[in-house]
């Protein structure tokens, strides 16, 4: 029962961690209907940002958490101009192109960052500077740390705290109705370029604090970490209906659950015929069920036939 | 328009490829141009680096000596290539050698791509002489290729090795084997596996990542229902330390055991502290016992120390290097037989060929990790465990 | 001058000649290129796979308008057939000419297989099933080695047998009329003979009742079906098409190659193959043949000329070339897809969308 319970914390804790990346994912997708490939990368230079930044405030003694903080907030700048940048001359040009044209940008974009960030931070899986204490806590038999219990935590906080922010102010009205129609939306007076850049801003800024998380969690960042993961979190947004907030968060936390439930019982169950090499499989299979019998996804809207 | 354009364009390409890459020779020497290929991209690119470093620190060593071959001054060249641990681009960088009519190869690293490229070099006329450096899997030297040479050890002696030296010293009851399903990983655990379980350990249903997994956690968690006595994992250092590091966490108090893949310095840095105490094998005798003359010149030319497979790559370049002045000609055709027959002590110690194209009698050597640093232990060789200060006192006589 | 050659344009037998040029040169091109070294001669001929498979994958999202990002799985399947039907693995060695059809046929059952639980998808969610269909066939392939070896796993199938045709073998060299015919020129040659029949098939599938069945789909799904077009069928048709031409040029790679082995098949892959069709020009078989050999020869142009080119220029490698190309490869796909949104060569449908929306 041990296992069990443990294998659910393992679960819910990789969850959250891709629940943050897919949040990221799904607010740029619910306003310009673009898969942002390039997000993971920029995920990933949050936590090389950061890596470098507690590199040089760790040794000046000041106290681990200010540090973590320092760190993430230059990761959050780094990642702001970034995804500025990417908006500003990779996707506008594109607003009216055919939908897979900014598909392809993205990967060549996502491209670019990786050998960027390998030119700057060398080829070398790099240890993440480990300088707060953690701690475990005892639950039925099972440990968790309290790195875990932060990131489950803040991951909350930043759905809460995008979902106020989407449904509870005037930005997010404009987001809103920025999604739901470009056209209009600039009709009513909102600037929808001012917008749609402020969406890549905020998506960047969640990405990062998930770079910095993962990088902490795992004590370990390469320039190829961004991708794996965009891959997962990308799916778990759609599983949860992409475009839509709380979907990226039960879609997360869900496909984390089923990957480490697949892992731990997928031997059990198939007398060692499928073992844990076949979670991803089980993770896909569980992804692929789900939206045949929800073509939109847990929670997507069911949005009318566009072409 | 534009398809005719792409026509023009790809005969443009062919034409201006033609372009010599490389640097005339000074005046009265004759360039003999060396091979060297690795993943220099990718999850594994910074020992793919190592490898490229070291073959570079043989040749540009040969060339500050003044090396005479055929009564000729020879300048030695170094062609550096990708293959991004890809088969399909290490076929295509392989031919495009083959092309250039180098002399030699040091390459490739990863198993799974050294072995479709053995085949190109195996195929041109005459056949190139490769030496690799990291590729271990057995199948590489079966192929009957006798221009296909490894210095380092195989997967099925350094499986063994590992395995044994587990068995003897840890006794394992129940035993966990974990790999990163890859060629080397899955290869090198085969073997442990089969090794644990003639020694009447029970083994625990395999378990896998990919080459690419950071999260361990649920494999890790359900070893730890089993509560095994020793864990062994078949993968790189970029995955085995996030293994080891989560393992500890999770409270699994197994020995944590690794192949030369994980047997590097970064383990210290990516698993903690609780990367002490970790077993893992070198194939070959480890660089502090034979070479620090090796060490301290790797470190004075790229300022950083090897990481696992440079002292390798070095020999082999040295080997073909060997093999030339033997032979007095840097012809393939005319080295090769003395390339089979030679008998050369390099970094990594002597080194000796058997019919297949392996090293004969290789070492192996188990570490462990005290204080953060790799201590060798034991040598393992023809099957008998060697003390690691018995070995340093009879190999001083 | 213009005048004359207006008229030439206008004679009879202008295409003709045209077609001939262009033939003359595709078949002395193996030779010119050799010239330079094989490699170009095998770079030429993974273009041509890629060429294969850009066709393949034209159908299913050019013309169907169907996202499939798992594209890849169907090149393993062929790729893997060939390879369990003609190598000492399973000891079976049967001839090239009855293993390729066979591999198309599995293919083409996995095409329908996973077109099948898709119909319903739209977009974006379609393209993640598709995903993980080709991560799910990746990673089967990868570990089918246990309880019963089917695949070998990450190990891979080697020895391959080589195409062998009335005797010929194509992994060797043979002197015919004074030239060197090597094992890769003669594969060129069987290569081109492929794709020419590809894409007569797709030229003229583009233009019938199932082309433009295709067409309507992609544009408006409900407003076909209103208008009594089987969507069902036809999408199925699509995907079993597109497949059939991925698992032919995985046939083909396994022979050429001698060697499979899961990591040729990644996710990596897939992408590279939607990225060819879409810089290329989605819905123009013209379009997708130019961006497959392009993405497939500046990569490798860039490998052989970044080096001395900074060489020259600094005196000494400031970059590494590795890290250079993949730089300009990305770059490359951001700048062309911001300045031709619509491909290099866009199909005529694609023009005229893209023009409308300026007028609006």
């Amino acid at each position: 029962m041990d296992t069990f319970i443990q294998q659910l914390i393992n679960g819910v804790t990789l969850g959250a961690v891709y629940a943050m990346v897919a949040l990221g994912y799904t607010m740029v997708y619910g306003i310009i209907q673009l898969i942002n490939f390039a997000h993971g990368e920029v995920v990933m230079i949050g936590a090389m940002v950061a890596y470098s930044v507690i590199g040089v405030l760790a040794p000046t003694g000041l106290p681990p958490l200010a540090v973590i903080f320092l760190a993430t907030g230059c990761a959050i700048a780094a990642c702001m101009l970034v995804g500025y940048t990417m908006e500003r001359l990779a996707y506008r040009p594109l607003r009216g192109a055919p939908r897979l044209a900014p598909l392809i940008t993205a990967i060549g974009v996502s491209i670019i960052l990786q050998h960027l960030a390998m030119m700057i931070w060398s080829r070398n899986p790099l240890a993440f500077p480990q300088i707060v204490k953690v701690e475990s806590y005892d639950i039925g038999g099972a440990t968790i740390t309290s790195v875990q219990l932060a990131i489950i935590a803040i991951a909350v906080v930043m759905m809460g705290g995008l979902a106020a922010l989407v449904y509870r102010t005037r930005l997010g009205t404009a987001m809103r109705a920025t999604a739901h129609d470009p056209q209009v939306a600039g009709l009513m007076g909102i600037d929808v370029n001012h917008i749609i850049a402020l969406t890549f801003l905020i998506g960047a800024a969640l990405a990062a604090v998930a770079g910095v998380m993962v990088a902490e969690y795992y004590g370990i960042a390469h320039y190829t970490m961004g991708s794996q993961l965009g891959l997962k979190a990308f799916c778990a947004a759609v599983l949860g209906g992409i475009g839509n907030i709380p979907g990226a968060m039960l879609g997360g936390v869900l496909l984390g659950v089923v990957e480490a439930l697949g892992a731990g019982y997928i031997g059990d169950l198939t007398g060692n015929v499928f073992g844990s090499n076949y979670q991803d499989v089980f993770a896909f299979i569980v992804l692929i069920g789900v939206l045949v019998l929800r073509p939109s996804g847990l929670l997507g809207e069911r949005v009318g036939d566009r072409a | 328009m534009t398809r005719i354009l792409s026509v023009v364009v790809a005969l443009v390409l062919a034409a201006a490829s033609g372009c010599s890459e490389r640097k005339a020779p000074p005046a009265g020497k004759v360039s003999v141009v060396i091979g060297s290929v690795a993943p220099l991209t990718g999850g594994i690119a910074h020992l793919g680096k190592d490898n490229e470093n070291g073959a570079r620190l043989a040749i540009e060593e040969a060339n500050a000596a003044g090396v005479k071959i055929g009564g000729k001054d020879v300048q030695f060249d170094l062609i550096s290539l990708d293959d991004q641990a890809d088969p399909k681009v290490g076929t295509t960088v392989a031919q495009k050698l083959v092309d250039t009519k180098v002399a030699g190869v040091v390459g490739h690293l990863n198993s799974g791509v050294t072995i479709p490229a053995s085949a190109i070099y195996n195929g041109a006329n005459p056949p190139i002489p490769m030496i690799t450096g990291s590729a271990t899997n057995p199948k590489l030297t079966e192929q009957g290729f006798r221009n296909v040479f490894r210095v380092v050890g195989r997967d099925d002696q350094q499986g063994p090795a590992i395995a044994n030296y587990l068995a003897a010293t840890v006794k394992p009851r129940v035993a966990a084997v974990i790999d990163d399903a890859t060629a080397y990983g899955e290869g090198l655990a085969n073997e442990v596996e089969k090794t644990l379980a003639a020694a009447g350990v029970k083994v625990l249903p395999r378990e896998k990542g990919t080459d690419k997994t950071t999260d361990w956690k649920a494999v890790l968690t359900k070893v730890k229902g089993e509560s095994p006595d020793a864990v062994f994992y078949g993968g790189m250092d970029a995955t085995g330390g996030p293994l080891l590091r989560q393992g500890r966490e999770l409270g699994i108090k197994a020995v944590f055991s690794f192949g030369d893949g994980s047997c590097t310095d970064n383990m210290k840095q990516l698993a903690g502290e609780a990367a002490d105490g970790l077993l893992c094998s070198q194939a070959g005798i480890p660089p502090q016992a034979a070479s620090t003359k090796f060490l301290d010149a790797y470190k004075k030319r790229f300022n950083v120390d090897p990481i696992l497979y440079a002292p390798f790559t070095y020999d082999a370049a040295n080997l073909l290097i060997a093999a030339m002045k033997k032979a007095d000609s840097a012809d393939p055709a005319k080295y090769l037989p003395e390339l089979q027959k030679i008998d050369y002590t390099g970094a990594t110690g002597r080194i000796v060929f058997d019919a297949k194209g392996d090293r004969s009698d290789a070492e192996m050597t188990i570490f462990t990790m005290r204080a953060g640093v790799l201590a060798p232990i034991a040598i393992i060789k023809s099957g008998k465990t060697i003390k690691y200060e018995d070995f340093i006192a009879q190999s001083a006589k | 001058m213009p005048e004359a050659l207006g008229a030439l344009k206008r004679h009879p037998a202008a295409p003709w000649v045209g077609l001939g040029v262009v033939a003359a040169a595709l078949l002395a091109l193996p030779f010119a290129l050799a010239a330079a070294g094989t490699t170009w001669v095998r770079i030429t001929n993974l273009a041509i796979l890629f060429t294969l498979l850009s066709l393949g994958l034209n159908i299913v999202v050019g013309f169907a308008g169907l996202l499939d990002l798992g594209y890849i799985a169907f090149y393993a399947v062929g790729a893997y057939v060939y390879a369990l039907l003609a190598s000492p693995h399973f000891g079976i060695h049967w001839p090239f000419w009855a293993i390729l059809p066979i591999g198309a046929a599995v293919a083409a059952l996995f095409g329908i297989l996973i077109g099948a639980p898709t119909l319903k998808l739209r977009g974006d969610y379609l393209a993640i099933v598709t995903l993980g269909f080709g991560e799910i066939v990746r990673i089967f392939l990868n570990n089918l080695s246990r309880p019963f070896n089917i695949t070998n796993g990450p190990q891979g199938i080697a020895r391959i047998d080589p195409v062998r045709i009335d005797g010929i073998d194509f992994s060797k060299t043979d002197i015919f009329l004074g030239l060197d015919f090597s094992g890769p020129i003669k594969y060129y040659y069987l290569l081109l003979l492929l794709v020419v029949a590809v894409i007569f098939v797709c030229l003229r599938l583009q233009n019938s009742r199932i082309g433009r069945a295709w067409q309507a789909i992609r544009e408006d799904e409900i407003a076909a079906r209103a208008m009594g077009i089987d969507t069902t069928r036809l999408k199925l048709l699509a995907f079993a098409m597109g497949a059939t031409f991925g698992g032919v040029a995985g046939g083909m790679f396994s022979a050429i190659q001698g060697f499979v082995s899961p990591e040729s098949f990644v996710l990596v892959e897939s992408i590279m193959v939607v990225s060819m069709v879409v810089l290329g020009g989605m819905g123009n078989v013209w379009g997708v043949i130019v961006g497959a050999l392009l993405l497939s020869y500046v990569p490798e142009f860039l490998r052989f000329t970044v080096e001395p080119l900074e060489r020259q220029l600094f005196g000494r490698t400031l970059i590494e070339p590795e890290v250079i190309r993949m730089l300009i490869f990305g770059f490359a796909l951001v700048l062309v897809m911001g300045l031709r949104p619509g491909g290099l060569w866009p199909s005529a449908v694609r023009k005229r969308e893209l023009s409308a929306r300026d007028i609006e």
